[in-house]
Protein backbone atom coordinates (compact mmCIF):
# COMPACT_ATOMS: atom_id res chain seq x y z
CA UNK A 1 0.00 0.00 0.00
CA UNK A 2 1.33 3.42 -1.12
CA UNK A 3 2.45 5.92 1.56
CA UNK A 4 2.26 9.61 1.79
CA UNK A 5 3.19 10.76 4.47
CA UNK A 6 3.67 14.77 4.13
CA UNK A 7 4.05 14.28 0.22
CA UNK A 8 2.19 15.46 -2.65
CA UNK A 9 -0.20 13.25 -4.23
CA UNK A 10 0.39 10.92 -7.15
CA UNK A 11 -1.27 11.52 -10.57
CA UNK A 12 -4.40 10.65 -11.37
CA UNK A 13 -4.22 7.45 -13.05
CA UNK A 14 -2.52 6.18 -10.04
CA UNK A 15 -5.14 7.32 -7.60
CA UNK A 16 -8.03 5.99 -9.76
CA UNK A 17 -6.82 2.61 -10.12
CA UNK A 18 -5.72 2.21 -6.40
CA UNK A 19 -8.84 3.46 -5.25
CA UNK A 20 -10.53 1.29 -7.73
CA UNK A 21 -8.48 -1.77 -6.29
CA UNK A 22 -9.45 -1.00 -3.01
CA UNK A 23 -6.23 0.66 -1.90
CA UNK A 24 -7.10 2.26 2.08
CA UNK A 25 -4.04 3.89 2.14
CA UNK A 26 -4.46 6.03 -1.18
CA UNK A 27 -8.52 6.47 0.05
CA UNK A 28 -7.22 7.92 3.74
CA UNK A 29 -4.64 10.07 1.89
CA UNK A 30 -7.28 11.70 -0.06
CA UNK A 31 -9.53 12.06 2.74
CA UNK A 32 -6.76 13.85 4.78
CA UNK A 33 -5.51 16.24 1.85
CA UNK A 34 -9.17 17.37 0.57
CA UNK A 35 -11.73 16.87 2.97
CA UNK A 36 -10.44 20.18 4.88
CA UNK A 37 -10.41 22.44 1.86
CA UNK A 38 -14.14 20.59 0.93
CA UNK A 39 -15.17 21.33 4.81
CA UNK A 40 -14.65 25.27 3.82
CA UNK A 41 -16.01 24.90 0.50
CA UNK A 42 -19.21 23.01 1.71
CA UNK A 43 -19.97 25.81 4.60
CA UNK A 44 -20.15 28.74 2.27
CA UNK A 45 -23.33 26.99 0.76
CA UNK A 46 -25.00 25.39 3.92
CA UNK A 47 -25.62 27.01 7.54
CA UNK A 48 -23.40 24.81 10.34
CA UNK A 49 -20.37 23.09 10.68
CA UNK A 50 -22.07 20.02 11.21
CA UNK A 51 -23.98 20.23 8.19
CA UNK A 52 -21.26 20.99 5.92
CA UNK A 53 -19.35 17.80 7.58
CA UNK A 54 -22.55 15.87 6.59
CA UNK A 55 -22.30 17.04 2.86
CA UNK A 56 -18.42 16.25 2.86
CA UNK A 57 -19.71 13.10 4.50
CA UNK A 58 -22.11 12.03 1.59
CA UNK A 59 -19.49 13.62 -1.31
CA UNK A 60 -17.25 10.67 -0.09
CA UNK A 61 -19.80 8.08 0.04
CA UNK A 62 -20.77 9.56 -3.80
CA UNK A 63 -16.94 9.42 -4.64
CA UNK A 64 -16.58 5.55 -2.98
CA UNK A 65 -19.81 4.69 -5.45
CA UNK A 66 -18.95 6.43 -8.47
CA UNK A 67 -15.31 5.70 -8.56
CA UNK A 68 -15.39 2.70 -11.38
CA UNK A 69 -17.69 5.19 -13.47
CA UNK A 70 -15.30 7.90 -13.37
CA UNK A 71 -14.54 8.94 -16.75
CA UNK A 72 -11.28 11.19 -16.18
CA UNK A 73 -13.06 13.93 -18.71
CA UNK A 74 -11.11 16.40 -15.27
CA UNK A 75 -9.15 15.75 -12.96
CA UNK A 76 -10.32 13.87 -10.14
CA UNK A 77 -10.00 16.40 -7.52
CA UNK A 78 -12.23 18.55 -10.07
CA UNK A 79 -14.46 15.79 -10.26
CA UNK A 80 -14.87 14.71 -5.81
CA UNK A 81 -15.35 18.93 -5.95
CA UNK A 82 -18.07 18.94 -8.09
CA UNK A 83 -20.00 16.35 -6.76
CA UNK A 84 -19.23 18.35 -2.89
CA UNK A 85 -21.00 21.62 -4.85
CA UNK A 86 -23.89 19.77 -6.07
CA UNK A 87 -24.33 18.23 -2.74
CA UNK A 88 -23.71 21.29 -0.83
CA UNK A 89 -26.45 23.65 -2.98
CA UNK A 90 -29.03 21.13 -2.72
CA UNK A 91 -28.85 21.01 1.28
CA UNK A 92 -28.39 24.36 1.07
CA UNK A 93 -31.86 24.81 -0.78
CA UNK A 94 -33.15 22.85 1.93
CA UNK A 95 -31.98 25.56 4.21
CA UNK A 96 -33.38 28.02 2.46
CA UNK A 97 -29.96 29.19 1.89
CA UNK A 98 -29.38 29.96 -1.45
CA UNK A 99 -26.28 31.80 -3.04
CA UNK A 100 -26.98 34.11 -5.49
CA UNK A 101 -24.72 32.62 -7.99
CA UNK A 102 -25.93 34.33 -11.10
CA UNK A 103 -26.63 37.92 -9.49
CA UNK A 104 -23.80 40.21 -9.55
CA UNK A 105 -22.78 40.44 -5.81
CA UNK A 106 -20.26 43.39 -6.93
CA UNK A 107 -20.98 46.36 -8.56
CA UNK A 108 -18.40 46.45 -10.94
CA UNK A 109 -16.30 49.15 -9.30
CA UNK A 110 -12.67 49.02 -8.71
CA UNK A 111 -11.16 46.95 -5.77
CA UNK A 112 -8.60 49.26 -4.56
CA UNK A 113 -10.40 52.62 -3.31
CA UNK A 114 -9.99 54.79 -6.50
CA UNK A 115 -9.27 57.89 -3.82
CA UNK A 116 -5.88 56.40 -3.18
CA UNK A 117 -4.70 57.70 -6.64
CA UNK A 118 -4.10 60.95 -8.09
CA UNK A 119 -7.32 62.35 -10.28
CA UNK A 120 -7.21 63.13 -13.94
CA UNK A 121 -6.64 66.82 -13.08
CA UNK A 122 -3.03 65.68 -11.92
CA UNK A 123 0.49 66.04 -13.31
CA UNK A 124 0.56 62.66 -13.07
CA UNK A 125 -3.39 61.08 -13.11
CA UNK A 126 -4.08 57.34 -11.73
CA UNK A 127 -0.52 57.58 -9.89
CA UNK A 128 -0.19 56.90 -6.17
CA UNK A 129 -1.05 59.74 -4.04
CA UNK A 130 0.85 57.84 -0.96
CA UNK A 131 2.50 54.98 -2.25
CA UNK A 132 2.05 51.77 -0.39
CA UNK A 133 4.39 51.29 2.90
CA UNK A 134 6.38 48.39 3.46
CA UNK A 135 5.63 45.25 5.19
CA UNK A 136 7.47 44.07 8.55
CA UNK A 137 8.48 40.05 7.48
CA UNK A 138 6.08 38.27 9.85
CA UNK A 139 9.21 36.25 11.30
CA UNK A 140 8.07 36.17 14.75
CA UNK A 141 5.61 33.84 15.72
CA UNK A 142 3.26 35.79 17.40
CA UNK A 143 2.63 37.93 14.59
CA UNK A 144 2.54 35.13 11.88
CA UNK A 145 -0.10 33.64 14.13
CA UNK A 146 -1.53 37.29 14.29
CA UNK A 147 -1.55 37.35 10.54
CA UNK A 148 -3.07 34.35 10.16
CA UNK A 149 -6.37 35.04 12.47
CA UNK A 150 -6.57 38.30 10.91
CA UNK A 151 -6.59 36.58 6.91
CA UNK A 152 -9.54 33.76 8.84
CA UNK A 153 -11.74 36.61 9.49
CA UNK A 154 -11.22 38.69 6.14
CA UNK A 155 -12.34 35.47 4.36
CA UNK A 156 -15.06 35.16 6.40
CA UNK A 157 -16.27 38.64 5.74
CA UNK A 158 -15.90 38.18 2.43
CA UNK A 159 -19.47 37.44 0.30
CA UNK A 160 -19.60 33.91 -0.48
CA UNK A 161 -18.80 33.56 -4.26
CA UNK A 162 -15.53 35.36 -3.71
CA UNK A 163 -14.91 33.45 -0.39
CA UNK A 164 -15.03 30.23 -2.21
CA UNK A 165 -12.82 31.14 -5.61
CA UNK A 166 -10.17 32.20 -3.05
CA UNK A 167 -10.33 28.99 -0.86
CA UNK A 168 -10.53 26.54 -3.97
CA UNK A 169 -7.20 28.85 -6.16
CA UNK A 170 -5.31 30.15 -2.84
CA UNK A 171 -5.81 27.94 0.35
CA UNK A 172 -6.29 24.89 -1.60
CA UNK A 173 -3.88 25.32 -4.67
CA UNK A 174 -6.66 24.61 -7.74
CA UNK A 175 -5.78 26.30 -11.08
CA UNK A 176 -8.10 28.71 -12.37
CA UNK A 177 -9.13 25.75 -15.27
CA UNK A 178 -10.31 23.68 -12.26
CA UNK A 179 -11.90 26.58 -10.64
CA UNK A 180 -14.23 27.15 -13.55
CA UNK A 181 -15.13 23.57 -14.01
CA UNK A 182 -16.00 22.95 -10.64
CA UNK A 183 -17.97 25.96 -10.41
CA UNK A 184 -19.31 26.59 -13.73
CA UNK A 185 -17.63 29.85 -14.01
CA UNK A 186 -16.37 31.54 -16.57
CA UNK A 187 -12.35 32.32 -16.47
CA UNK A 188 -13.73 36.52 -16.48
CA UNK A 189 -15.71 35.74 -13.80
CA UNK A 190 -13.82 33.41 -11.53
CA UNK A 191 -10.60 36.38 -11.91
CA UNK A 192 -12.88 38.96 -11.53
CA UNK A 193 -14.02 37.31 -7.48
CA UNK A 194 -10.17 36.00 -6.54
CA UNK A 195 -9.01 39.68 -7.76
CA UNK A 196 -11.48 41.29 -5.18
CA UNK A 197 -11.08 38.89 -2.80
CA UNK A 198 -7.19 39.19 -2.66
CA UNK A 199 -7.30 42.52 -2.96
CA UNK A 200 -9.78 42.53 0.27
CA UNK A 201 -7.58 40.82 2.23
CA UNK A 202 -4.09 42.37 1.14
CA UNK A 203 -6.17 45.74 2.17
CA UNK A 204 -6.42 44.30 5.53
CA UNK A 205 -3.12 42.90 6.14
CA UNK A 206 -1.98 47.15 4.84
CA UNK A 207 -4.45 47.96 8.06
CA UNK A 208 -3.15 45.81 10.28
CA UNK A 209 0.69 45.97 9.31
CA UNK A 210 0.68 49.54 9.50
CA UNK A 211 -1.07 49.97 13.18
CA UNK A 212 1.78 47.54 14.22
CA UNK A 213 4.49 49.66 12.54
CA UNK A 214 2.80 52.95 13.72
CA UNK A 215 2.84 51.12 17.36
CA UNK A 216 6.67 50.64 17.73
CA UNK B 1 -5.67 53.27 -21.49
CA UNK B 2 -4.01 53.45 -24.85
CA UNK B 3 -2.05 56.48 -25.89
CA UNK B 4 -1.07 56.81 -29.94
CA UNK B 5 2.53 55.62 -30.44
CA UNK B 6 4.06 56.45 -33.68
CA UNK B 7 3.04 55.09 -37.26
CA UNK B 8 -0.69 54.45 -35.67
CA UNK B 9 0.46 51.45 -33.38
CA UNK B 10 -1.05 51.72 -30.37
CA UNK B 11 1.33 51.87 -26.79
CA UNK B 12 -0.40 50.34 -24.09
CA UNK B 13 0.18 52.39 -21.04
CA UNK B 14 -0.93 51.94 -17.55
CA UNK B 15 -2.15 53.99 -14.83
CA UNK B 16 -1.10 53.01 -11.24
CA UNK B 17 -4.61 52.89 -10.79
CA UNK B 18 -5.52 51.03 -13.70
CA UNK B 19 -2.89 48.04 -13.05
CA UNK B 20 -3.66 47.66 -9.18
CA UNK B 21 -6.62 45.96 -10.99
CA UNK B 22 -5.30 43.34 -13.79
CA UNK B 23 -2.47 42.01 -11.33
CA UNK B 24 -4.60 38.82 -10.56
CA UNK B 25 -4.59 38.43 -14.31
CA UNK B 26 -0.90 39.10 -14.65
CA UNK B 27 0.09 36.57 -12.37
CA UNK B 28 -2.23 33.82 -13.58
CA UNK B 29 -0.49 34.63 -17.09
CA UNK B 30 -4.07 35.90 -18.39
CA UNK B 31 -3.71 39.47 -20.32
CA UNK B 32 -2.93 39.39 -23.95
CA UNK B 33 0.61 40.62 -25.34
CA UNK B 34 0.08 44.43 -25.21
CA UNK B 35 -1.60 44.27 -21.95
CA UNK B 36 1.16 41.81 -20.81
CA UNK B 37 4.24 44.10 -22.00
CA UNK B 38 2.76 47.51 -20.79
CA UNK B 39 2.23 45.60 -17.40
CA UNK B 40 6.37 45.03 -17.33
CA UNK B 41 6.95 48.29 -18.56
CA UNK B 42 5.15 49.87 -16.01
CA UNK B 43 6.83 47.74 -13.32
CA UNK B 44 10.27 48.75 -14.63
CA UNK B 45 10.05 52.60 -13.91
CA UNK B 46 7.20 52.37 -10.80
CA UNK B 47 8.85 51.22 -7.96
CA UNK B 48 5.42 51.70 -5.64
CA UNK B 49 3.49 49.60 -8.16
CA UNK B 50 6.26 46.53 -8.07
CA UNK B 51 6.01 46.58 -3.98
CA UNK B 52 2.23 46.93 -4.60
CA UNK B 53 2.55 43.01 -6.76
CA UNK B 54 5.68 42.02 -4.08
CA UNK B 55 2.25 42.78 -1.41
CA UNK B 56 -0.35 40.81 -3.02
CA UNK B 57 1.92 37.92 -3.99
CA UNK B 58 2.49 37.80 -0.50
CA UNK B 59 -0.87 38.14 0.43
CA UNK B 60 -1.43 35.13 -1.50
CA UNK B 61 0.77 33.00 0.01
CA UNK B 62 -0.01 33.92 3.58
CA UNK B 63 -3.60 32.87 2.12
CA UNK B 64 -2.71 29.81 2.03
CA UNK B 65 -1.23 29.16 5.29
CA UNK B 66 -4.81 28.93 6.10
CA UNK B 67 -5.26 26.18 9.06
CA UNK B 68 -8.46 24.39 8.84
CA UNK B 69 -11.00 21.70 10.21
CA UNK B 70 -10.19 18.12 9.62
CA UNK B 71 -13.54 15.31 9.26
CA UNK B 72 -14.18 14.67 12.60
CA UNK B 73 -12.95 11.23 13.92
CA UNK B 74 -16.31 9.35 13.61
CA UNK B 75 -16.74 10.25 9.95
CA UNK B 76 -13.20 9.74 8.94
CA UNK B 77 -14.16 6.01 10.29
CA UNK B 78 -17.35 5.43 8.96
CA UNK B 79 -15.70 6.40 5.81
CA UNK B 80 -12.83 4.34 5.53
CA UNK B 81 -15.47 1.47 7.07
CA UNK B 82 -17.69 2.79 3.61
CA UNK B 83 -14.26 2.05 1.19
CA UNK B 84 -13.60 -1.27 2.94
CA UNK B 85 -16.98 -2.49 2.82
CA UNK B 86 -17.00 -2.11 -1.01
CA UNK B 87 -13.50 -3.74 -1.61
CA UNK B 88 -13.98 -6.56 0.48
CA UNK B 89 -11.05 -8.40 -1.25
CA UNK B 90 -8.26 -6.12 -0.03
ZN1 LIG C 1 2.61 52.48 -10.69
Amino acid sequence: MASFAGGALPPDHVIVSALRAGDEAMFAALLDTWSRGMLRVARSYVSTDDSAEEVVQDTWLAVIGAIDDFEGRSSVRTWVYRILVNAAKKRGLRESRTLPWSALEFDGGPGVDPSRFHGVDAGLPGSWKVAPAAWPTPENQALAAEVRGLIAEALAELPPRQRIVITLRDVEGCTSEEVCDILDISPANQRVLLHRARTVVRDRLEGYFRSVMAAE
Amino acid sequence: MGTEGKAGSVVKRFTCGELVEVVTAYLDDALDEPDRAAVESHLARCADCGLYLDQFRATVRAVADQPGEQLSQPVRDRLMAAFKARHPSS
